[in-house]
């Protein structure tokens, strides 16, 4: 009864705060002629309703791909035109063909909001919940606390509230995947996470955690019994639910081809605008874009991912545990955000769900992570004019990580899961004990560079030669910080395992 | 930054608190403001550019400064920082005038203030007996008495979204209601002489100040039975509270007594002008009056016992117009309201005289002034539930029949602030708001007090839940239906008579346990 009461005061908390951050502007909001990712959602549903289906991926007379096209799978697109019939029953003229293109009005706006928070409040929330209320061996004061935490990452928020985009219809469709695998409901976890694929192609970073951890359950049942069961009914219920959201696009192979070509357009180059991944962290001292070309950019891409996930992958499918696939999930969504090709700096927000998840275990690490990844879109949210908005809901998700798990005293070796790692060092170097300690003057340096960086790119012009002077500074330290959490991330999933079975024998 | 490593540091929950609901605040700036936006500015540029002399003169805007003196000055004293965030809001001919930078200024300056209310809540936790202390932190009579204050839904919304500056005079007035129940009696003299020439709507709650300064502070002692002693009485007590009033006002009113200004400055702070009720009734005995005597007169026109052409025209709830008639009762002048206040104040303050009972009888004492003067003042404001919600909250967490009462001013006085917001983006904030606060305090207050019987009894519970349906009627079905047009004013008109049963039935039962309560002295020889 009590934990009832305590979670729906947490649940509305986060539904008013992203309520308060909406209340501001959006991406693109008065700049013609392009506008913003508000604008394309519009002019998506300004599409899905107007034109046969047939034509919702293809250039034509009434659909100019180069005006925002449609670039993400059939379920957005579905999505879009729900949210199209209740735009007609409103007002027709937010979605009219052609003469709606850039309609802006301030009941456009609370309509345009209150699809994002519906979707929120239907599909992420729910999951959010349901995933703390299942946390095992904590009690129910810090299930409620890890939910507030969860709800408060003012990343998602300002990206789906502020700058608008339903980032949170995918990442909930993902969260409930994650919650059914760990919790032995294999087919409908997978049936979720599916769907979050079909929603955005973006979360085919989760996509190999997923696979490697189910491979690795039907691996541990046993392949020639259970195993291959599961195997067989996994297989029948991704291709099933694929074909299920692909339905009109498998009529001809052309249309099949096309909305591919655009979910992946390989031709866009290796990242845009100013991300804080490697290849345009690099690239501020060696311009690859232009030495390299196009095939060995895309070769060169793949190949650093590739490399950087598989011990990791590999680890999860031998030993696949709910805990490491969380870890897992991580780590390798972060290993394609820093090394994959053409990542936006939205698609940070695909590391940050897992971490929100891993928020218990190393409570310091995430608040640290999550913290540096939404100073990581610092000047995509300036753009949007949500200083205000970020600093506070910054702010506020700061203070509730520190108040419910009192991070800055789970400093300790143990704390961090870096035990087994320290073990193992100190066996070459016995002095290996500062570990913890120069963890937290990282975290420190870390967090005062961001708070100067913010300050500075508010407060001063950047020199009239290097006009994205600050928005690279602001990619490079977020870079080196990410790198810092690869590394991380990799030591303690790589060791977890070790450690496991050390207690193993033990037993 | 400083405060942030105190909230973080020890894991105090009371700044967490705090900076949470800061942040709230901040987030809650670009929200729509009121009228009173304007007036606040406009107070601003009188009290910046004009001399003393011309303040309560100067009328270019129709919001001419009716607030007492000390207010003023606070205006002068902020003008002096708002001149740096944008001097054009000081330029009294700037009408509507509201720039972004003004606008984050003054949202800022209500937020800046509030630290008052804040440090006045953490004095005030500090007189709650910390006898029920449960196991738990979240089950504390502070932790809850501070969210209560703190996170309070109608001091949100009419300070940061609505716009007024209600936080620190509140905490004015708690602070000195802390101090009475500290024994600090002059400190709280002294502050609430200060709170009444910041804004002299506290004047209702002032007889329980007078009286139980006079008869717990100024006589020393009881005979046993608990009746007054009165040789017990000490002048120098009376001298001395005399003194730190008449020097409060004589550092307000002095300069306006120089200028032979008075019945000017006393001409604006009560216009008796103004009818009976607001534009939107506030949920008191009059508007139930008011209803009475419309569907009395709807009656009689159905059975033709009046004559329609006699009918004034106006309607009461449609805002155009102040003064109004009633049709078939008697209509009410000013002066009945001050009679009826008056009877309805009496037996309160007779109780606390001959029933003291230390601060808490106080308590009880102020709230009751602060809700007999809503239910029976001239031109009440909704908002003014405010001065009876926050004292209450105090006294809610003390005794399971005060929660219960709390329970039902809270929700039906919170409820009734919704007209106050009435446009779209802000409505699913004061939803949300409104049920996060309405649900906290029911299951906290129900966890403390769970050994007792319940808090509400099956009627109170069906009315309460009777809100839900309300709003829903009154903001999603009634705009689609025909009847918008033609009788625009009904879902005002529901919401007020039907949260003025509720206040009046909290307002009854209240009195009814103050007149019914057997006096501290001898609870305690039994």
């Amino acid at each position: 009864m009590e934990k009832c009461y305590w979670m729906t005061a947490v649940v509305l908390l986060g539904l008013t705060v992203r309520w308060t951050v909406s209340l501001n502007s959006y991406s693109g909001a008065g700049k013609p002629p392009m506008f913003g990712d508000y604008e394309a959602q519009r002019h998506w549903q300004e599409i899905t309703i107007n034109l046969p289906i047939k034509q919702w991926y293809f250039n034509g007379s009434d659909n100019n791909l180069q005006y925002w096209g449609l670039d993400y799978p059939p379920l957005t697109a579905y999505h879009s035109l729900l949210c199209a019939y209740v735009a007609k029953f409103i007002n027709p003229d937010w979605i009219a063909l052609h003469t709606s293109r850039g309609y802006e009005s301030q009941a456009h706006k609370l309509f345009m909001r209150a699809t994002v928070l519906i979707a929120d409040l239907l599909i992420y929330i729910p999951a959010v919940v349901l995933y703390c209320c299942c946390l095992k061996e904590i009690s129910t004061k810090k299930k409620i606390a890890n939910a507030l935490c969860i709800l408060l990452y003012p990343g998602l928020i300002l990206i789906d509230y502020g700058h608008f985009q339903y980032n949170s219809v995918s990442l909930g469709f993902a969260l409930w995947g994650v919650l059914g695998v760990s919790y032995d409901w294999d087919l409908l976890g997978s049936l979720a996470f599916c769907l979050a694929i079909n929603y955005k192609q973006m979360e085919l970073y989760h996509s190999l955690p997923f696979f490697c951890f189910l491979l690795g359950k039907c691996f541990k049942k046993g392949l020639k019994g259970k195993g291959f069961v599961l195997l067989i009914k996994l297989a029948c219920t991704v291709v099933a639910s694929f074909i299920l959201c692909w339905l009109p696009f498998f009529t001809e192979r052309e249309q099949t081809l096309q909305v591919l070509r655009r979910l992946f357009p390989v031709d866009r180059g290796l990242f845009e605008d100013k991300v804080a991944n490697i290849w345009c962290t690099f690239s501020v001292f060696l311009k690859i874009r232009d030495i390299l070309p196009h095939h060995i950019q895309i070769m060169i891409s793949f190949c650093f991912t590739f490399l950087s996930l598989l011990p990791t992958c590999i680890k999860l499918t031998l030993h696949p545990s709910p805990k490491g696939f969380k870890f897992t999930l991580v780590s390798c969504a972060l290993s394609f955000f820093l090394f994959s090709f053409q990542v936006h700096e939205k698609s940070i927000l695909l590391v940050s769900l897992p971490v929100c998840l891993v928020l218990r275990e190393i409570p310091f690490m995430s608040t640290w992570f999550l913290l540096v990844s939404t100073f990581s879109m610092l000047p995509l949210l300036l753009k949007d004019e949500l200083l205000m908005p970020s600093v506070v809901t910054v702010v506020a998700f700061f203070i509730a990580c520190a108040t419910s798990f009192s991070i800055f005293e789970k400093t300790s070796e143990e704390e961090l899961q870096l035990k087994s790692f320290s073990i193992s060092v100190r066996k070459y170097f016995p002095c290996f004990t500062f570990l913890p300690r120069i963890i937290r003057h990282l975290f420190l340096i870390s967090v005062i560079t961001m708070v100067l960086l913010t300050l500075m790119t508010v407060t001063l012009d950047p020199p009239q030669k290097l006009p994205d002077l600050f928005s690279v500074l602001v990619c490079f330290v977020s870079c080196l910080n990410f790198l810092f959490f690869l590394v991380y991330f990799n030591i303690i999933i790589m060791w977890d395992s070790k450690n496991g079975r050390n207690q193993k024998k033990i037993n | 930054m400083a405060a942030l490593g105190v909230a973080t540091g020890g894991g105090d929950w009371f700044s967490a608190l705090a900076l949470g609901v800061t942040l709230l605040k901040c987030l809650l700036i670009p929200t729509y403001h009121s009228t009173d936006f304007e007036v606040h500015r406009n107070w601003l540029a009188i009290t910046h550019s004009l001399p003393i002399s011309q303040w309560y003169y100067e009328a270019t805007s129709e919001w001419t400064l009716d607030y007492p003196p000390f207010f003023a000055w606070f205006e002068y004293a902020l003008s002096h920082v708002a001149k740096y965030f944008d001097q054009e809001m000081l330029n009294v001919r700037n009408l509507n005038y509201s720039s972004s930078r003004t606008l984050l200024f003054q949202r800022f300056s209500v937020i800046f203030t509030d630290t008052l209310f804040v440090y006045a809540v953490h004095e005030c936790c500090k007189c709650i007996d910390g006898k029920k202390a449960g196991r738990e932190l979240t089950e504390k009579p502070k932790f809850i008495l501070s969210v209560l204050l703190l996170w309070n839904f109608g001091l949100l919304i009419v300070d940061h979204i609505h716009f007024q500056y209600n936080g620190f005079l509140s905490g004015l007035m708690l602070l000195s209601i802390a101090r009475l129940f500290q024994k600090r009696h002059m400190e709280g003299a002294f502050l609430f002489a200060v709170l009444l020439h910041f804004k002299h709507i506290y004047l209702y709650v002032a007889p329980a100040y007078g009286v139980y300064l006079l008869r717990s502070y100024c006589f020393t002692a009881n005979k046993p039975d608990g009746s007054i002693r009165w040789n017990s009485f000490s002048f120098l007590r009376l001298i001395s509270l005399g003194l730190i009033v008449f020097l409060v006002s004589a550092l307000s009113l002095g300069p306006f007594l120089a200028l032979n200004q008075l019945p000017q400055v006393f001409s604006r702070l009560f216009p008796f002008k103004r009818g009976l009720c607001h534009a939107y009734w506030a949920p008191n005995f009059w508007a139930l009056y008011s209803a009475l005597d419309k569907v009395l007169s709807i009656i009689g026109l159905e059975l033709k016992f009046l004559d329609p052409s006699k009918i004034p025209k106006a309607s009461m709830t449609s805002g155009l117009v102040q003064q109004f008639q009633h049709t078939v009762l008697p209509s009410v002048t000013p002066l009945a309201t001050l009679i009826c206040t008056l009877i309805a104040i009496l037996p309160s303050i007779f109780c606390l005289w001959f029933k003291p009972q230390g601060p808490r009888g106080f308590l009880r004492c102020l709230i009751l002034c602060a809700l007999s003067s809503f239910m029976f003042g001239w031109h009440v404001h909704e908002k003014a539930i405010l001065l009876a919600v926050l004292p209450m909250s105090l006294l809610s967490v003390g005794k399971a029949g005060d929660a219960s009462i709390f329970l039902i001013l809270t929700t039906t006085g919170h409820y009734s602030l919704f007209p106050l917001l009435f446009t779209a983006p802000e409505l699913p904030i004061k939803i949300l708001l409104m049920l996060l606060f309405t649900i906290y305090s029911v299951s906290s207050l129900k966890t403390l007090f769970r050994k007792e019987k319940p808090l509400f009894n099956w009627m109170e519970t069906f009315y309460l839940l009777g809100l839900g349906p309300l709003e829903v009627f009154c903001e999603f079905v009634f705009p689609f239906t025909s009847w918008k047009l033609k009788y625009p004013f009904i879902p005002l008109l529901l919401t007020s008579v039907y949260c003025a049963v509720g206040i009046t039935y909290a307002w009854f039962k209240l009195y009814v346990s103050v007149l019914t309560d057997p006096p501290v002295g001898k609870t305690k020889k039994q």
